[in-house]
């Protein structure tokens, strides 16, 4: 069989993160009742006019120079004229001839463990659409308007992806850059940050690309990977069959597995953009150009260094930390409670990504509080429980954020370190095992371990091990 | 008439339009179409390949709103002329198959 | 004279000095309206109650001395392609036959705040578009002065309301001509102001890059002093312009010494009605004895300005009534299948032939492969247009013309024959295209006894100079009362 090389490009739709509507004074909160944050502007009335949101130009600049773009200094809007219900003027408003940024790119690892950039062929600003629900029995379906206008960029990358590896480190690195901005959540599961995947196959070698399909409907890393898979698999077999691959939209379907076209008679794709004669064109001064520039926050690279120096975390945990900007935020909030960061990068390094692994989880789904993993860091500084105990309690806390300090009074979780009580269990616990105090006293040391083992069973893992190990030497070399 | 209509272009423009006229409104709008774009290829006689278009006639730019929340719940407003309302929210014919 | 025979400045004066009362003078106009729509049809929807309702809460503010303005308690009446909140609008359409606004436009809201009392909504050519007032859903507005003949348009309401004097002043809306030449054509007088003054909120679009609210009225002086009311810099309408004065009525002055007037050769050729040159001649002459310098010029690109109009207004028209597609407000088709079925009934059924028209027009020249070819071109010619102008108003202060090249034609002579229809625009439509203030001024009557209309054309975010000569000209002689006027 021939070899073939997958060549994909994507599309990438991330709601900022503002206050307000791109072009009306509507909240853009989640989860109203339907159309309570609606207004003549984003319900399509007749007669309502759109007024640019300061804040979307801002936020798209910032995004624009954190990908290495060129600043489009007089940009405009266009319509994008299309028909569907949950776009109540039958036009969007986005931007087609002069859009924000322009030829930027980002840097990613390859798998091989080399350093590949892909390009950005452009961003650019534009309003949400409204959602429809359907209603699974009747023949209709309901429109709220709640999302329609919520602001919008969406990113075009080059057609520089190989493969599901990049695509998904290309869409990772995209994520930290625009979290660290405060952007966006870029939360892919609902929705705040989406992707349509264009890709194509060639036979590999060849220079001329194939032809490409356009993928949606894509709300995971996993269901990406799934599609990048299949739709690769689907183009292969056509052009085996001597078949033609077909420019079109498909809409991918996770539970088959499987990418449907969207086709319709009824959709022209033919989006007649003309200039949105309602707004100005934004020009964006050199003064302007460096406000935003000065108010950027501390990059990952700035970060990494000061973690370094300030909280003498080793390179490799600065670089694990500040890769994700939540985890970054967990750890200075949990710090600046409990202020010991090794031991919080080390909850984070270790007992957090092993859970994550676990659960098939994503650093963005981590739930729990900072002031509760601060508090289980005081209760073993303080030597209230004991590394076994606080184990199992960070569990708990990772899966249903509990405060610690309850939860260990509940459960009578507290280390005893009461001399007294340890002295008689362990006095029982030599007499019950005559055999091995033989071979501890016969020169084989590592004996002792089983009976601190037998002690903390005893003990129901509560006592302190040191102290454990102490009395027990006392006993075992009197 | 230098500009033929066809019927298959009537459809299309009529699918992108949302219009479905009947076949006496069809060939009238061939007509019409053809007749209006003699009359504007008169623009071809201009040499305009040193001339900008000019979308906006003048050069105001930068007007923007602040970023804070201005409205309340529109739901009542909304949804006054619905033609169709279900609770909070408007009906249309279903557009998943 | 009757009440209503009264411009609207002298109508606010007399009920400011309490020698008649709002509600009087609102009863009047209803009596007015009752008597002469039968004949005339200048209303869509007549609110006689909310303006009954609505005189008294006024005369009670003008007591109070809340309403000070020259125009409040006056009735006026509103183009019905503007919103209002709680009163039916429906840009005479049946797509919108049955949709009551939750808000009102900004323009109207201007007037409400200077004690206006709307009498009602006057009727339009369907969504602006039309040169007659007959591609209303709710049938033709009549000529008053001959209601065989059509008031023109797309403002033929406001404009044979203000003929008829079924009410004191109007508004209406601009995008071709659209005030200036059914103004001329009813024998009042219309202002179409610079782009950008008058807030477009609330306006139901038909050319956002060209639509332009304006007031029409009797004479000059209402005109300027209904400019300074309804024109504001309103953050809801990106494109509105803060200028730097709203005093417009400071330039009613009978004052054009050594006032440049340039009188294009290219608006006096072919295609102008003999009668019509020589009214309007005969008016750049009365403003020559009063001092004013005359000077014959060549404008260019007059005949490109309306090929580049229609392609711009449809191509936004296309767009901006793709709203209406049954889901949120207006009509509904009854029988569908599925969601394309309804969007495409509700519109064939609701939009008009015109209409129907236009849009069509507008999504072909957007549509893949014809854009630049059409669309640009257009834009580029524009440009072109705008770049004439500059140059003209280099010299001269005023540009002077005849509004439209005829006086009003005969009910139904026009809508057979599109082009020719919108040929009639060929005076208007360039200023719509380089975003200027013009003004149409009655200048006398053809043979047949109907109105013509001399358009002065200004620099933009020059009124003041065009209401100072058309004010002046004015002056030269009296206002022409219609036989449906009394």
């Amino acid at each position: 069989m021939k070899q073939y090389e997958t060549v994909i490009g994507l599309e990438v739709h991330v709601e900022l993160a503002t206050k307000t509507k791109i072009f009306c004074g509507c909240s853009t909160a989640f989860g109203g009742a339907p159309n309570s944050h609606t207004c003549p502007v984003c319900t399509g009335m007749p007669g309502s006019l759109p007024v640019l949101n300061k804040k979307v130009v801002e936020y798209a600049v910032a995004v624009g120079l954190a990908t290495n773009c060129t600043i489009t200094k007089n940009c405009k809007f266009d319509r994008k004229n299309y028909f569907y219900p949950d776009n109540p003027q039958n036009y969007q408003i986005s931007q087609l001839y002069l859009p924000i940024c322009r030829n930027g790119g980002i840097e990613i690892e390859t798998e091989a463990g080399g350093k590949k950039t892909i390009g950005i062929r452009e961003i650019h600003m534009e309003e949400d659409a409204g959602k429809l629900v359907h209603d699974e029995w009747g023949e209709n379906s309901l429109v709220d308007f709640n999302r329609s206008g919520v602001p919008l960029i969406e990113i075009v990358s080059e057609p520089d992806m190989r493969s599901a590896e990049e695509v998904i480190a290309y869409l990772e690195k995209l994520r930290m850059i625009i979290q660290y901005l405060g952007a966006s959540d870029c939360k892919l599961q609902e929705g705040s940050m989406r992707a349509d995947v264009n890709l194509s196959v060639r036979e590999a070698g060849a220079e001329e690309f194939g032809t490409r399909t356009e993928m949606k409907n894509l709300n995971s890393f996993k269901a990406i990977s799934r599609a990048i898979e299949g739709e690769r698999e689907r183009q292969i077999d056509l052009i085996e069959a001597g078949e033609k691959v077909i420019q079109e939209t498909r809409r991918w379907d996770d539970e088959k597995e499987y990418s449907y076209a969207m086709r319709s008679k009824e959709d022209a794709q033919d989006y007649r953009y003309f200039p949105e004669p309602d707004l100005v064109p934004v020009l964006i001064s050199d003064e302007w150009l460096e406000e935003i520039k000065a108010a950027q926050p501390e990059f990952q690279s700035e970060k990494m260094e000061r973690y370094q120096t300030e909280f003498g975390l080793p390179e490799y945990d600065a670089g694990i930390i500040t890769s994700n900007k939540h985890l970054a935020d967990i750890f200075e909030q949990t710090n600046a409670i409990c202020n010991s960061p090794k031991k919080v990068s080390n909850w984070l390094m270790v007992e957090t990504m092993r859970l994550l692994k676990e659960e098939d989880m994503d650093v963005e789904e981590i739930r729990f509080s900072p002031e509760n993993l601060a508090k289980l860091i005081k209760l073993t500084e303080e030597k209230v429980i004991n590394s076994s105990v606080a184990k199992e309690v960070f569990e708990k806390i990772f899966h249903e954020d509990i405060d610690p300090e309850s939860y260990v009074e509940e459960k009578g979780l507290k280390t005893v370190s009461d001399d007294g009580a340890l002295r008689s269990t362990i006095e029982k616990i030599v007499a019950e095992n005559p055999k091995s105090v033989e071979d501890y006293k016969s020169g084989k040391k590592k004996a002792i371990g089983f009976l601190v083992g037998q002690t903390m069973k005893a003990m129901q893992g509560k006592a302190d091990p040191g102290m454990v190990n102490q009395i027990l030497a006392e006993i075992l070399d009197a | 008439m230098a500009n033929v209509i066809s019927d298959e272009t009537i459809e299309y423009v009529g699918i992108l339009a949302k219009l479905e006229l009947s076949s006496e409104e069809k060939e009238a709008a061939k007509k019409d179409m053809g007749e209006m774009l003699d009359y504007i290829d008169k623009l071809n006689e201009l040499d305009t390949s040193s001339v900008e278009p000019m979308s906006h006639v003048f050069p105001v730019h930068n007007v923007f709103r602040e970023d804070e929340v201005t409205n309340g719940d529109g739901h009542e407003d909304a949804l006054k002329n619905a033609p169709e309302r279900k609770e909070d929210t408007f009906v249309v014919p279903k557009t998943i198959v | 004279m009757s009440l209503l025979g009264l411009t609207a400045v002298e109508a606010g004066k007399k009920i400011k000095a309490s020698e008649v009362s709002v509600e009087e003078a609102v009863k009047e106009a209803l009596t007015a309206i009752e008597k002469k729509e039968e004949k005339v049809n200048s209303f869509v929807t007549v609110d006689r109650e909310g303006a009954l309702k609505r005189a008294k809460e006024v005369q009670k503010g003008i007591e109070e001395g809340r309403y000070q303005g020259p125009l409040a308690g006056v009735p006026v009446a509103i183009k019905d392609n503007m919103c209002t909140e709680g009163l039916l609008t429906t840009c005479s359409s049946k797509i919108l036959g049955n949709f009551i606004p939750t808000f009102s436009s900004e323009a109207v809201r201007n007037l409400e705040r200077a004690g206006a009392v709307i009498l009602g909504k006057t009727n339009m050519d369907e969504f602006a578009m039309g040169s007659t007032t007959e591609t209303s859903f709710f049938g033709a507005t009549k000529n008053p002065w001959n209601t065989e003949h059509v008031p023109g348009g797309s403002s033929g309401g406001s404009c044979a309301a203000v003929a008829a004097e079924e009410c004191f002043y109007a508004l209406g809306s601009d995008t071709g001509g659209s005030i200036r030449q059914p103004s001329s054509f009813c024998g009042v007088t219309g202002l179409k102001p610079t782009y950008g003054t008058v807030s477009r909120y609330g306006l139901i679009a038909y050319g956002s890059s060209l639509d332009q609210i304006g007031p029409v009225a009797k004479d000059v002086t209402d005109c300027a002093v209904i400019l300074e009311t309804i024109a504001s810099h309103d953050k809801k309408d990106s494109t509105s312009v803060k200028r730097e004065d709203y005093d417009f009525t400071s330039a009613l002055k009978d004052d054009v010494k050594g006032l440049k007037i340039g009188i294009p050769r290219d608006y006096f050729g072919e295609g102008l009605d003999g009668d019509v040159k020589e009214a309007v001649l005969n008016a750049a002459k009365e403003l020559e004895k009063k001092g004013a310098v005359l000077e014959e010029f060549d404008l260019s690109l007059v005949e490109y300005a309306i090929p580049a109009y229609y392609v711009i207004a449809c191509a936004e028209a296309s767009s901006n009534l793709a709203r209406f597609d049954g889901v949120k407000y207006g009509y509904r088709t009854g029988e569908y299948d599925g969601l394309h079925s309804m969007y495409k009934k509700s519109r064939s059924e609701g939009f008009g032939a015109e209409v129907k028209r236009r849009i069509m027009l507008g999504s072909f020249v957007l549509s893949s492969g014809y854009y630049d070819a059409y669309y640009l071109k257009a834009l580029r010619t524009k440009a072109l247009i705008k770049q004439a102008f500059d140059k003209a108003f280099e010299t001269y202060d005023v540009i002077l013309g005849p509004a439209a090249p005829t006086t009003a034609p005969k009910l139904g002579e026009s809508l057979s024959d599109p082009i020719k229809m919108y040929l009639g625009d060929i005076y208007t439509i360039s200023v719509n295209l380089a975003g200027l203030p013009g003004i149409s001024v009655p200048c006398g009557l053809d043979k047949k006894g109907l109105p013509i209309g001399v358009q002065l054309i200004g620099n933009c975010f020059e009124e003041k100079k065009i209401i100072r000569a058309a004010y002046a000209y004015e002056q030269t002689r009296e206002f022409l009362h219609c036989t449906l006027a009394d």
